[in-house]
């Protein structure tokens, strides 16, 4: 079994081999624990027959990316002329890309919206921008980060001087080369998020985290490049299997990975030294909002005093202020049970929770690492 | 995003709090009192003019490349910014940078001379009272400290003699050219500078020592020289530094100058700048000049608590009558003004809103009346007339902060008048400008307060509020008024009893309400699922200044974990910091918590009166610390407490131009 040790990761690898360049041809990690689907150990009866139940089901995530990626260089920029714009259409263009956020491709799409105009004032383009954007917002009510990509968007562009430009054409131009900046920030912050956290990520650590966020999964894919040694254990992520799915990448790329039902937390916490969780949105008293299940992550570290570590791009960062966990607009999803409900139980089928700012200990954020107090700092900044 | 953002290819690393500009601080030197150059530059590359009042500097800046350099080690990260290691060390590195730059600000209190300091705080103490927070007059005045020390160090005796044989007038001349032009009596200029330096190279511990003592006792003997000459060596002896703007400015001859009117424009808005200290009531001197002042006399009160010594606290109720009578006798006060004032006095008016309003128009009244006298300026006139007022006001009942605020703003409109402004429009825009402050920061503040705070009232909530406050109170109404079904619980208590006032407007509107006193907080708040509570004011800090048991309210629900929302205008946000409810309090009129109205007064007054062993001590406001504070709700939208440096930061330029 796996000792709390730091060394002993570090020996074991260097005992099984020198330290290679390349990391395609490292030896596979030292236990199979891994991978999930073949399961050696010896697990007590009763929860086997659960197992039998379940039979996890690692949908191929990859093979579904590429798909997607596949599909994506035939889509053509341009807009066909006789056809009239819709900025959702646009949008879910955009969205079919996997590893774009649903907020930028929506700022993406509104950049579209902009390309597409055919105001011809300036203030005709800012109407048209604002019901593109509150289509949008209106498209998908419960997804903060599309709401909060859109306001940002929205204050990024129209807060410059372009508007204040004689020539409409030229300052049209202006605000469309704004959008595309905007565009590429958003696109690169992934990118710069795991550059910044790379030196939190030391030699013989174990990390855990919860639930498939593509930001941890870059940190994590990047600091396995920089040969950093590192165990990661993946929580299960029910009711979607999310941790599942992680896990599976995580193997991929020879990260040794361990995977946890999510009860199971607060008895694995001692082994773990940092908790790494993304965010469905940052919100201005500067928690988070994310998959349920976060919350209590959360809490269990902070009674254990571990570090909780939140990886968010800047374009999450809402204007909202839950004071508990109800004052959010509940985002509902099915759950199945794989057992029929009793009549007359209710089901909680909410799909995220709220950790207060009190929990976390830093964001990882393209403006840089904040403390969760910075947040109400950048969003005064931005919206004021 | 905003522009400063724009070339963000890089990460870039926040560095959070002090840091020195990127070219070199100034060497640590050695502490010089004598040239008044470094301590020009150490003042201003200090921290407190990376205050809000000094200019603006983005807290995100790209770390000079140098550091990359020097503190990325042998670990060879693949990163191209300096990672948590490298700006852990980046930390480290600032605050050694840190000690240089503070250093030579430093020096000039602690590590300075000791004993030279000490008598410097010592004699400016007995005599004129020891003003803590001047420091930009102290710095001013320290070149002449310089040259006391000089002059102490060639010969005491004879500097002595002819300090003491300079006449009156000329003392005050030198006073109000403020070391411009050096005694030709005694030395050349710069001779004196090449003095200093080599006193600087020369003297040892020991000798300053001695030099000090020496200084000491002319001093001493200078006190002794009779009542006459104890004026003038006074005015003239520069170890007084920090009497002498006082001096100039009560010397200084009505006509006077161009030039000196300049520098006495520029001291008042240094001093302006300065964050005014309380009076300290416990100083005895300064408490006296006070009372020569007061309008208002007021006998205070016989025993007091010993650890609020510091507040005022007089004998109530029996100085009104004949105050009220002579309302239009009195002449240095604008009956509007002095209206108020006795209405504070009296209790009439309560809250901090109504307050601020009533005195804002107060002095609208006051300036509509006003007519320059001839041969002043508005400006300085118009200030010093409100700085009577004020000084007649805190007599009255000490301002609170966001008073304190909206008199900070109006001197500010005063002095910032255009010079062309004839006397009529100048007291237009003023009172425009009086006008606008209140509909926006506090009318119109209140009502986008209260459309943010009913999104945090739900149906079926039960909001429990302490005391009154009259946006919880807009708050309850407007929730009631838009259909949410809730229910009030209103904490109260003795002696003011304000919550009744709220009881009887909620209740006569149709809210469901209970009402308690304090004792049975921590039995309620189980029922409690947001609290509501006012402010007086709120710090940099996030404390929370208010009522007096608003603390208590606020930890028992944070010990129930009920979120505790504030309610304040962003114009009761202050820039200072607040620990404890000691240093700034106000106390209340002691009978009120002795009196029990059900009962029998006779029986109380025989055991209770003049009873050396008994204290009542009424204190009007506490301080909750920010961890018991979930939110904050303000004009600007809702923030946590840890935002309101923020705000004062953003908008304290705005707020003061408006």
């Amino acid at each position: 079994m796996w000792r709390r040790s730091a060394s002993f990761v570090l020996d074991k690898h260097q005992n099984n081999k020198p330290i290679s360049l390349t990391p395609s041809i490292d030896s596979p990690p030292p236990h199979s624990m891994a991978d999930e689907n073949s399961n050696p150990n010896p697990i007590s009866a009763y929860y086997q027959t659960r197992a039998a139940h379940h039979g996890i089901v690692t949908s191929d995530w990859l093979e579904q990316a590429q798909a997607a990626v596949r599909r994506y260089p035939e889509r053509d920029y341009s807009v066909s002329p006789g056809r009239p714009f819709s900025v959702i259409e646009e949008f879910n263009n955009w969205r079919q890309q996997p590893d774009l956020a649903e907020a930028v491709a929506a700022i993406r799409a509104l950049a579209a919206v902009i390309r597409a105009s055919e105001a011809t004032t300036m203030m005709e383009l800012e109407i048209e921008l604002k019901k593109a954007s509150d289509t949008l917002k209106s498209w998908d009510t419960t997804s903060i980060s599309l709401t909060a990509g859109c306001d940002l968007f929205m204050r990024y562009v129209t807060r410059t001087s372009a508007l204040e430009f004689e020539d409409f054409n030229s300052a049209k131009s202006r605000v469309l080369s704004r959008a595309e900046k905007f565009g590429e920030i958003s696109c690169k912050a992934r990118k710069i998020i795991a550059v910044l956290s790379q030196d939190f990520i030391f030699d013989g650590c174990t990390i855990l985290v919860h639930g498939f966020s593509r930001v941890v999964f870059e940190i994590l894919k990047m600091a396995a490049q920089n040969k950093k040694l590192f165990r990661v254990l993946c929580t299960e992520g029910r009711p979607d299997k999310t941790g599942v799915l992680l896990a599976n990448e995580l193997a991929k790329l020879d990260v040794p990975v361990k995977l946890l039902i999510d009860s199971a937390v607060a008895y694995s916490m001692d082994e773990v030294d940092m908790v790494f969780v993304g965010a469905d949105g940052v919100v201005e008293s500067g928690g988070v909002i994310n998959m349920m299940g976060t919350y209590q992550i959360a809490l269990v570290a902070h009674s254990m005093n571990k570090p909780v570590y939140v990886a968010a791009e800047s374009y999450k960062f809402a204007r909202l202020y839950p004071l508990d966990q109800k004052d959010l607009e509940p985002a509902l999803r099915p759950i199945d049970f794989d057992v029929p409900v009793p009549p007359k139980v209710e089901v909680e089928r909410s799909a995220r929770d709220y950790t207060p700012p009190q929990y976390l200990t830093l964001l990882f954020t393209d403006l840089g690492v904040l403390t969760p107090s910075v947040v109400s700092d950048e969003l005064i900044q931005l919206y004021l | 995003m905003d522009p400063r953002r724009v070339p963000l290819a890089v990460p870039k690393v926040r560095r959070v709090g002090f840091f020195t500009s990127i070219e070199p601080t100034p060497e640590p030197q050695r502490p010089n009192r004598s040239q008044s150059g470094p301590v020009e530059a150490a003042t201003s590359s200090s921290p407190l003019s990376d205050s809000p009042s000094g200019n603006f500097i983005s807290p995100v800046q790209i770390p000079p490349s140098r550091h990359h350099s020097d503190n990325l080690t042998s670990r060879a990260a693949p990163v191209p910014v300096p990672g948590p290691a490298a700006f852990r060390r980046h930390l480290a590195h600032d605050r050694s940078l840190h000690v240089g730059s503070y250093n030579p600000a430093d020096s000039l209190l602690g590590t300075s001379p000791p004993s030279s300091n000490g008598e410097l705080s010592e004699d400016s103490g007995s005599l004129f009272g020891f003003q803590r927070s001047d420091s930009a007059k102290l710095s001013s005045s320290f070149p002449n400290g310089g040259f006391d020390l000089t002059m102490a160090v060639r010969a005491p005796q004879e500097f002595e003699s002819k300090i003491a044989t300079v006449p009156a007038s000329e003392g005050r001349k030198k006073t109000a050219e403020v070391s411009g032009k050096s005694e030709s009596a005694v030395t050349t200029k710069a001779q004196k500078e090449k003095e200093q330096k080599s006193l600087k190279e020369k003297t040892t511990k020991a000798e300053r020592r001695a030099i000090q003592e020496a200084q000491r006792a002319a001093k001493a003997a200078a006190k002794g020289e009779g009542s006459r000459r104890v004026d003038d060596s006074g005015r003239a002896k520069p170890g007084k530094a920090t009497k002498q703007p006082q001096v100039k400015k009560e010397g200084l001859p009505v006509t006077s100058s161009v030039s000196e009117k300049k520098t006495v424009v520029v001291e008042k808005e240094k001093r302006m700048d300065v964050p005014q200290t309380q009076m300290q009531y416990d100083d005895k001197s300064r408490v006296e000049k006070a009372k020569k002042r007061a309008v208002v006399e007021q006998t205070e009160s016989k025993n007091k608590v010993e650890l609020f010594l510091h507040l005022p606290q007089y004998e109530r109720g029996n100085q009104l009558p004949n105050l009220s009578s002579n309302i239009f006798t009195l002449d240095t006060i604008h009956h509007a003004v002095y209206k108020v004032g006795l209405q504070h006095l009296a209790g009439d008016i309560s809250g901090d809103n109504a307050r601020c309003i009533a005195m804002l128009q107060a002095f609208q009244e006051a300036i509509k009346d006003y007519t320059t006298p001839p041969m002043k300026d508005l400006t300085m006139d118009l200030t010093a007339k409100i700085n009577g007022y004020v000084s007649f006001l805190i007599e009255c009942r000490p301002l609170s902060m966001s008073m304190g605020n909206a008199i900070r703003f109006l001197k500010n409109q005063i002095r910032k008048l255009p010079v062309e402004l004839s006397v009529s429009e100048a007291k237009a825009s003023l009172c425009s400008d009086i006008g606008r402050f209140i509909e926006e920061k506090i009318v119109t503040a209140d009502k986008v307060i209260v459309k943010h705070a009913v999104t945090k009232i739900r149906d079926g909530e039960v909001v429990l509020t302490y005391g009154f406050s009259c946006v919880v109170e807009m708050i309850l109404l407007y929730a009631h008024e838009i259909g949410r079904k809730f229910r009030v619980v209103i904490v109260d208590s003795r002696p003011n009893l304000e919550g009744q006032r709220l009881l009887r407007r909620l209740v006569s509107r149709g809210l469901d309400c209970t009402y308690t006193h304090i004792n049975a907080i921590s039995y309620i708040m189980r029922d409690a699922t947001r609290v509501f509570l006012g402010a007086s004011s709120i710090f940099s800090n996030g404390t929370l200044y208010s009522r007096v048991g608003t603390a208590c309210v606020a930890m028992v629900a944070n010990a129930f974990s009920v979120p505790v929302i504030v309610c304040c205008e962003a114009y009761k946000f202050h820039e200072r910091v607040l620990l404890d409810s000691i240093c700034s309090n106000e106390l209340g009129d002691p009978d009120a918590i002795a009196n029990i109205p059900s009962r029998a007064n006779m029986k109380r007054s025989k055991t209770m009166e003049n009873n050396k062993n008994l204290q009542f001590l009424n204190l009007m406001y506490d301080s909750t610390p920010s961890e018991y504070i979930s939110m904050i709700v303000t004009d600007y939208g809702m923030i946590p407490p840890t935002s309101i440096p923020v705000i004062v930061r953003e908008y304290r330029r705005e707020h003061l131009l408006l």
